[in-house]
């Protein structure tokens, strides 16, 4: 009998190298699915990069230059503008346009450039061939003056002027603008607070008054008693109102006493009244410490400011507001209301067909396009319920409405409804996942089902309902579509939050951060000056929702090892 | 106490004994131990259905006071069955029926008029596997008090102690009674559910196979606590371990198949059995 020759085993590596050993080794699989996984990464960060990239750097002060731009067979114009982008582009096509370039040459760069003083030229920006800009230099004593109206203004400052006297002029000009200047925003500032704040205050007063008279009217309570108190209170507020009209026009006068006179490069003088100036800087003559603290300025501006020309200058704090707020009513209004679900579906329900039946309809909810949700929003949550609401408790304002049309109320709803299903089944999933000897450990102690399902299972359960909220808020915060048409604006005239009772304004119309991508991106009239605030708007709306789910999931990771359920 | 069973002759007896032995199980109307104190418990002609299947049969028999009873038998027998039925648990299972009584001083418990919560308060019961409430060890003795809607402080604070006292468990966690219960071993967490069933001070104490998750010195501590119970609690024990239930118990009842084979005092099923089943049971034949 021949036994196997034990001292011969080989368990070396066949060929190895070879391909066949390669792929048996299982190497193309990490590499296959390492690949998958570093290309999701890339795209996650070279996305974010592009936003960030794009939509910061607009906020850095650019240089501006001076220069000459010789177009052949003219005389070359002078030039003060920030220069943007250059794009390549045939010859032919320039020529098409009318433009008298040399067809030897195919191919011309063609630079953006912002040539700002919208009132002079009717435009901002303008396409320039590159190569005929000549003669480029940055002079420090270039000025840059953000307005209210008009856009930037680009120049020299010539002289500032008080009541129409030219009070300094030439080298002594900038020091002068910045001291008046300093003087005119404080005033200004002073008139916004008496314009939105103290007079916002008495018309709301006064409104309201209005409405309540209405009130009494349509009840035939408008007693003689209750006018002459309505009377006295509205001659109290117009009192308050004239009062605050004079203090205002004082400072409005006060205010309208300077203005500079900046020379553009045209050659003509443009003079603005410095109450219209909202910033003035000279960006060549800037350090790098300066240009950073001017940045950041620039950035508290855009995410504390209120909008300015049409969503294209000022901030967008209105509608970081509005985003934050419609998704913490729509969190408020949809866990309640799913949780309760959930519970009766998996708790009490009978499990049979109608359960299972429920449970795939409201599986399903979670697939409709969310603009159906707008539609149905805008039919039964605004007409049908607003309008009757109107009816039964604001009918002294008819026929404005005030829940019968869109509002932030509506659009939080209709988002609630939107991302119920989501919360559903969450909470179905952490109800389920309850150990049964936890309930029974409870209802041997002689709780009844309702106090087990208080004291044991929903505590328990609760991150499962976190889960389902987190998921909700994602989804919720990034919806545009069905908010377009329950209540979103592109331009709110107040906050839905004030200090006029009762605070929270649920009515209101309100703006949003992907409404306002939206609107700046596509409906702007100043298409290149939107431009780089779309990328910031929606950097910020990134930011926002981060933040949103990542307060959420603290929230659950605190529930979680308080509640961290046995392992059986 | 080692299962007895040591000799051919006596088997050889048994099994000549053990046909008329099943006859006489089958037609003895009740199973009475020889000596007797005050009964707490009387199962009456206990029949209990899954659906269709039948899986308690006619099971009669008295539960003495301050004893400890201990429900022995193979897997499927019926015994942790019986057990939940002393406080409804199989309430929780649709399917269930019951017919006959189980009769705790006289009323029965599965008459109409019966407060199942209240019922559960004077039968208490500890399950296989620990299993505490996520909440703090105070919060988890406190649990039944508060459910009977007391929320006074001193009086919850003493009953705490005293039950935990009478866990014997005080002495390890007097310290951190406000932790959180999960952070405990599975010997003091099954001494913490024993705790929280004798806080609402039952009359009756169910154990389902209480050590039967736990290592050899938790189950050692958890058993001399079971000696010690029984001075105030009548304590029905389902258990695996036949060596257990020797060293625990005063009677044993030995089940198969939905049946009551057996109910004796402990010492005598175990030297002595009167049935054959309980013979090959308790001498590792079958089970």
């Amino acid at each position: 009998m021949n036994h196997p020759d034990t001292t011969a085993v080989d368990i070396n590596r066949r060929g190895a190298g070879s391909f066949g050993e390669w792929y048996a080794s299982g190497a193309p699989w990490v590499w296959f699915t390492g690949g998958a996984v570093a290309i999701s990464a890339i795209l996650v960060v070279g996305l974010l990069l592009l936003i960030a990239v794009r939509g910061l750097g607009h906020f850095w002060p650019a240089p501006v230059t001076v220069a000459q731009y010789a177009e052949p067979g003219q005389p070359a114009r002078p030039l003060i503008a920030q220069l943007g982008a250059t794009e390549t582009v045939s010859a032919a096509r320039l020529e098409s346009a009318g433009i008298p370039v040399d067809t030897d040459q195919p191919f011309y760069d063609r630079r953006l450039v912002k040539v700002a003083n919208r009132d002079v030229y009717g435009s901002d920006f303008r396409y320039l061939l590159d190569q005929w800009i000549v003669e480029r230099s940055f002079p420090a004593d270039i000025s840059v003056f953000e307005r209210l109206e008009w856009g930037d203004l680009f120049g020299t400052l010539v002289s500032v002027s008080e009541a129409g006297n030219r009070v300094a002029s030439g080298d002594s000009a900038w020091a002068a603008f910045e001291q008046r200047h300093d003087r005119a925003r404080d005033l200004y500032a002073q008139i916004e607070h008496i314009q939105d704040g103290e007079i916002g205050k008495v018309n709301y007063a006064l409104e309201q008054l209005r409405l309540q008279q209405r009130r009494y009217e349509l009840n035939d309570a408008f007693t003689a008693a209750r006018k002459a108190e309505m009377a006295e209170k509205r001659t109290e507020l117009d009192a308050r109102y004239a009062e605050l009209q004079a203090e205002l026009n004082e400072l409005q006068e006060r205010i309208e006493r300077d203005s500079i006179t900046v020379r553009v490069q045209t050659g003509e003088t443009v003079t603005v009244p410095l109450e219209e100036v909202v910033r003035g800087y000279q960006p060549n003559a800037m350090g790098l410490g300066e240009k950073i603290g001017f940045y950041f300025a620039k950035i508290w501006e855009f995410v504390s400011e209120e909008p300015r020309e049409a969503n294209t200058e000022g901030g967008i704090f209105p509608a970081i507001f509005g985003t934050v707020l419609m998704v913490l009513l729509m969190s408020v209004l949809v866990t309640p209301f799913g949780v309760v679900a959930a519970l009766y579906m998996r708790e009490y329900a009978k499990q049979g067909v109608i359960t299972r039946t429920i449970r795939i309809a409201v599986n399903n909810l979670a697939g409709v396009p969310s603009i159906v949700y707008g539609v149905f929003g805008l039919g039964f949550f605004v007409y049908a319920i607003g309008g009757s609401i109107d009816q039964l408790f604001y009918a002294e304002s008819l026929p404005a409405p005030t829940f019968g049309t869109g509002g932030i109320f509506w659009a939080s709803l209709t988002l609630a409804i939107l991302t119920l299903p989501v919360v559903i089944v969450a909470t179905e999933e952490g109800l389920a996942r309850i150990p049964r000897s936890i309930r029974e450990a409870s209802l041997a102690l002689g709780a009844t089902k309702a106090e087990t399902l208080w004291k044991v299972v929903l505590p328990m359960s609760s991150p499962a309902m976190m889960t389902g909220l987190i998921l909700a808020i994602a989804r919720a915060a990034g919806e545009v579509a069905p908010l377009m048409l329950v209540g979103v604006v592109k331009l709110a005239p107040s906050l839905p939050m004030d200090g006029n009772f009762p605070f929270l304004h649920l009515d209101r119309k309100f703006m949003h951060l992907g409404f306002h991508i939206y609107d700046v991106g596509f409906q702007s009239p100043n298409v290149e000056a939107a431009r780089p605030l779309v990328y910031a708007t929606a950097l910020l709306l990134v930011l926002v929702i981060v933040l949103l789910n990542l307060a959420a999931v603290r929230i659950r990771n605190r529930l979680r090892e308080r509640y961290r359920a046995l392992e059986h | 106490m080692d299962a007895p069973g040591n000799g051919t002759l006596r088997d050889t007896m048994m099994r000549d004994k053990s046909k008329e032995a099943l006859a006489e199980s089958l037609s003895a109307p009740r199973q009475q131990p020889a000596a007797r104190g005050e009964v707490a418990v009387e199962v009456d002609g206990l029949n209990l259905f899954y659906g269709d299947k039948q899986a308690l049969n006619s099971v009669t028999l008295d539960i003495e006071r301050n004893k400890v009873t201990a429900f022995i038998g193979p897997s499927g027998c019926g015994k942790s069955t019986l057990l939940r039925c002393f406080n409804r648990m199989n309430d929780l299972i649709d399917t269930v029926r019951t017919e006959g009584e189980i009769r705790l001083g006289s009323k029965n418990i599965f008459d109409k008029d019966v407060d199942v919560a209240r019922l559960r308060r004077q039968v208490g019961m500890v399950f296989q596997k620990p299993n505490p409430f996520p909440k703090s060890i105070y919060e988890n003795v406190a649990y039944g008090l508060r459910l009977a809607g007391e929320n006074k402080k001193s009086v919850l604070d003493d009953t705490v102690e005293w039950a935990l006292k009478g866990a014997a468990l005080w002495g390890e966690v007097k310290d951190r009674l406000q932790e959180s219960a999960l952070g405990m071993s599975g010997g003091q967490q099954q001494r913490l559910v024993i705790a929280r069933a004798i806080a609402v001070q039952p009359k009756v104490l169910l154990l389902d196979e209480p050590c039967s998750a736990l290592d050899p010195i938790s189950t050692l501590k958890v058993e001399e606590l079971i000696d010690q119970l029984k001075a105030d609690y009548t304590v029905l024990i389902v258990t695996h371990n036949m060596q257990q239930a020797a060293r625990v118990s005063d009677y044993t009842a030995f089940m198969y198949l939905g049946d009551l084979i057996e109910y004796n005092e402990t010492d005598t099923i175990f030297t002595n059995p009167g049935k054959k089943q309980t013979e090959d049971y308790i001498t590792g034949r079958y089970g």
